[in-house]
């Protein structure tokens, strides 16, 4: 049984098709990297699975469950989380704050003994904040606990998508793009930090475009082209790959072969 | 028969006024984002100028005259008094410093002129027309001829001369028309003197058949805000037919239904089309980039 | 000492009782007992709707209708109906809850401007019905409203309201910090910040804008029903659009998003008429003026921008 199986999905905004008949199977613990040129789908595909979007045809399975078309946070109860490729962090807020919003399926949420203030509310906000604190040293933002996200470095909110996403305890997990915009410093711990998520049994997709870390890091890649599937397999697969090369590096090479 | 084209006239006529303001709410969201609460103070300007330099002995078309300009004058000083200084606030602060202008500016008016009601001689007499068994009032004529030149006038100015061009520009996205040379600043302002300006003589036609006073603003604003809601926040077009939509509901809802809750089948109305279409009749769905 | 204690959970409402206790102290005037009686009964209503647009983020142009429909039911419930004044006030708050229940489902899916709108028609609405119903509600020119009882206790005079008034506020106060502190708090804010990234998270966010929806209209009906109760007379005017917008207008004046700052917004609204009646014609004028200046000047609102200017966090 697969974490994550998606089965022939397609999607067209306005007359334009931004996905067509895209499959693939995800499996437990694996780290799966979703690749491929700008506007080549990778979000709208993140969107679908994670029920921001409804496809207009396919079908999107965790485990057992056909969940195509559920809503976000039907999908986060089923133990599926992401970050965002344009951050969306709680930015009112402290990074504490935000790691404790992810916990928010795990407590109890009685609205009564929660205006009243009762004993058993303190004690929730406590562990919830012990919780937090402990998601916060796992991506080595403890230092920032107690400042408002805002203030927060760029490559920090990064990994604070992480953290707060892993509060949800996903046992499939879509990272957006987690190291665009990270310097080679922080893009090697946004790299330790995946493997250690993987480790845990916790499956991971991958949207990234830097691709050393791609191919370190994931046991198999799927490539997108137009919306299409262009190739999946091992990272020495995709790499040689003639339809991905051409894809990536334009079409010159193509015609070359085509002619030679 | 006769009753149902009795219901259509005056509907619309009084929708003939909300689409002007709809229009005058138009011009202005699209210029700067500002929902402008103040826009049915134009109107009333419009009014209560008229009427009282009349009566103070300025010919009519003079008094008329004047209080376009009075009302254009308004206009701008709220630009520059009130909206710009607070560029970049969020909206709910625009909108209540849109309605500060309007509870003020219904303030000066009921210590400048009155709290009566007013109103001046119909331009082309008094004498109803009958058509089909329902009376129009030439002065309905006018409204609706008046309020068509305007629409007319305003699809011109935009779509034919380079600074309604530079208007559509800064609607469109204003960092690129300032990029291109396009002076939002003054184009902002210049869509409240074009609104100010629409308001206002929307308010001269309408006040020999309605009368005025200083406080008929507030509900204009409303309807008027209804009606560019109906037709799709944004859109010129969609603002002039929401507000005929809009009349012609409160007419017959008035005639057919109930003349007590007249000014509520507009809101329920309203409702039911937030409700079924969040982006009003021409509006179109904005997608989420996450 | 006094920083550390306004750092605390409780802090803010602290010193709003503490306020509370001192005023009759300073000030023995009926006069201005009465303006303090106002002052917290509107602050009630701005609580909630702080609540909502401060923490939730979103607006509502149509609060007075809840409003109203608290100030009518202690008025139409006992003088129709003959139901005593504290069950209608209780039956009047459920209604309130209750429209709030029905209503908010569609309209909490708008956003911004239209958001606006639909709640400014909702409030209209509520506010016609008072107006046209007359047989029940004595129409444009309302109807008085009989006094409270409780237990052979009528609840009546300056300095009884006073204290009632009062000590509501502060439990309204308290409560409110209770949920901000709470995980619906929290879910609010999250909402507030990213309806997107709260939705992934697993908040159910029609729901979590519908509790605090309601909420709001609890705390809004609440304080309808006591300034009915407390003028002993009940208008259209009490539910209309201008009430909305001296809400929305108090919350922002005041500070979205802190408790105390509803408070201070209240107050100012409320004390600053009541000075300038001596010019009773230029009342809008300066109503109007007020408004626009401390938006341009203090968008954030006094609590907040007095806060930043102290380098402490008021919340």
């Amino acid at each position: 049984m697969s974490a994550l199986a998606v089965d022939n999905i397609g999607i067209g905004f306005g007359g334009l098709t931004a996905l067509d008949g895209v499959s693939f199977r995800v499996g437990n613990g694996e780290i799966f990297a979703v690749i491929g040129p700008n506007g080549a789908g990778k979000t709208t595909l993140f969107n679908i699975v994670s029920g921001l979007y409804a496809p207009s045809k396919g079908r999107v399975q965790l485990g057992v469950d056909d969940v195509t078309g559920l809503e976000p946070h039907r999908l986060a109860q089923r133990g599926l989380s992401r970050t965002f490729q344009n951050l969306q962090i709680f930015f009112r807020m402290t990074a504490a704050e935000n790691v404790m919003v992810g916990r928010h399926l795990h407590e109890s949420r009685g609205i009564l003994a929660q205006l009243l203030a009762l004993p058993s509310v303190w004690r929730q906000n406590r562990a919830t904040r012990a919780k937090a604190d402990e998601l916060l040293a796992f991506v080595g933002l403890s230092a920032f606990a107690d400042r408002p996200a805002g203030e927060l470095p760029y490559g920090a909110l990064k990994k604070l998508e992480i953290a707060r996403a892993l509060a949800t305890e996903p046992r499939l997990l879509l990272l957006d793009e987690p190291a665009a915009g990270c310097n080679p410093v922080e893009t090697q711990e946004v790299d330790a930090v995946i493997q250690k998520i993987a480790a845990t049994g916790v499956s991971v997709v991958l949207v990234e475009h830097d691709m050393k870390l791609v191919m370190k890091i994931s046991n198999r890649i799927h490539v997108l082209n137009q919306g299409r599937t262009l190739a999946e397999g091992s990272a020495a697969e995709v790499r040689s790959n003639p339809a991905v090369i051409e894809a990536y590096l334009g079409r010159r090479k193509g015609e070359a072969d085509a002619q030679g | 028969m006769p009753e149902f084209l009795q219901f259509l006239f005056s509907g619309l006529t009084i929708g003939a006024i909300y689409a002007l303001v709809a229009l005058g709410f138009t011009l202005i969201y699209n210029a700067s984002d500002v929902i402008n609460f103040a826009q049915g103070e134009f109107v009333m300007l419009g009014g209560m100028v008229t009427f009282f330099a009349a009566a103070a002995g300025v010919p009519l078309p003079l008094a008329a005259l004047l209080a376009i300009v009075v009302a254009v004058a308004v206009g701008l000083l709220l630009h520059r008094f009130a909206i710009e200084p607070a560029r970049g606030a969020s909206a709910v602060t625009l909108i209540i410093i849109t309605i500060g202008a309007s509870i003020l500016l219904r303030g000066v008016a009921a210590v400048v002129f009155d709290k009566n009601f007013h109103s001046f001689p119909p331009f082309a007499g008094t004498t109803p027309w009958n058509v089909g068994g329902a009376t129009i009032l030439p002065q309905s004529v006018i409204v609706l001829l008046g309020a068509g030149i305007i629409v007319v006038a305003m699809w011109a100015l935009m779509s034919m001369t380079l600074i309604g061009k530079a208007m559509v520009a800064t609607a469109a996205n204003k960092l690129a028309a300032q990029l291109t040379g396009i002076n939002t600043r003054a184009i902002i302002g210049l869509s409240f003197a074009v609104s100010a300006a629409i308001g206002a003589i929307g308010g001269i036609l309408v006040t020999p058949i309605t009368l005025t006073s200083y406080d008929v603003g507030t509900l204009l604003a409303l309807k008027g805000f209804a009606a560019a809601m109906l037709g799709g926040m944004g859109h010129p077009f969609g603002a002039v037919v929401g507000g005929l939509i809009v009349g012609l509901l409160e007419s017959f809802g008035a005639g057919y239904i109930s003349s007590a809750y007249k000014d509520a089948i507009a809101f329920i109305v309203i409702l039911a089309v937030l409700f079924f279409m969040p982006n009003g009749l021409f509006g179109k769905a904005s997608a989420e980039r996450v | 000492m006094m920083a550390a204690l306004l750092q605390s959970r409780y802090g803010i409402v602290l010193l709003i009782a503490a306020g509370i206790v001192l005023i009759p102290l300073v000030t023995p005037s009926t006069f201005y007992l009465r303006v303090a009686i106002l002052v917290y009964i509107f602050s009630i209503a701005v609580v909630g709707l702080n609540l909502l647009m401060g923490f939730a983020g979103q607006v509502s142009l149509g609060h007075a209708g809840f409003f109203g429909i608290g100030a009518y039911a202690v008025a139409v419930g006992p003088t129709h109906f003959g139901i005593p004044s504290w069950a209608s006030l209780l039956i009047g708050v459920a209604l309130a809850g209750l429209i709030a229940y029905v209503v908010g489902r569609p309209i909490l899916k708008l956003r911004g401007h239209y958001l606006a709108v639909a709640t400014l028609g909702m409030g209209i609405l509520i506010a016609m019905v008072f107006t046209n119903e007359a047989r029940f509600t004595g129409g444009p020119d309302g109807m008085p409203v009989p006094r409270l009882v409780l237990f052979d206790w009528v609840v009546r005079g300056v300095t009884t309201w006073y204290w009632v008034s009062g000590v509501s506020l502060v439990i309204a106060a308290a409560i409110a910090v209770n949920l901000i502190a709470s995980p619906t708090g929290r879910a609010l804010r999250a909402i507030h910040d990213s309806e997107t990234a709260s939705h992934v998270l697993g908040i159910d966010v029609a729901r979590y804008k519908l509790v605090v929806f309601v909420i709001s209209a609890v705390y809004a009906a609440v304080a309808g029903a006591y300034l009915a109760l407390f003028d002993a007379l009940v208008t259209p005017v009490t539910a209309g659009f201008l009430r909305s917008i001296e809400f929305v207008t108090m919350a922002v004046l005041g500070g979205l998003g802190s408790i105390l700052g509803s408070v201070v917004g209240a107050a100012v609204l409320v004390v600053l008429p009541q000075m300038l009646t001596v010019f009773h014609d230029y009342e809008h004028i300066a109503l109007g003026a007020i408004m626009i200046v401390f938006m341009i000047f203090l968008p954030a609102g006094i609590v907040p921008s007095l806060g930043r200017l102290f380098g402490r966090k008021f919340s």
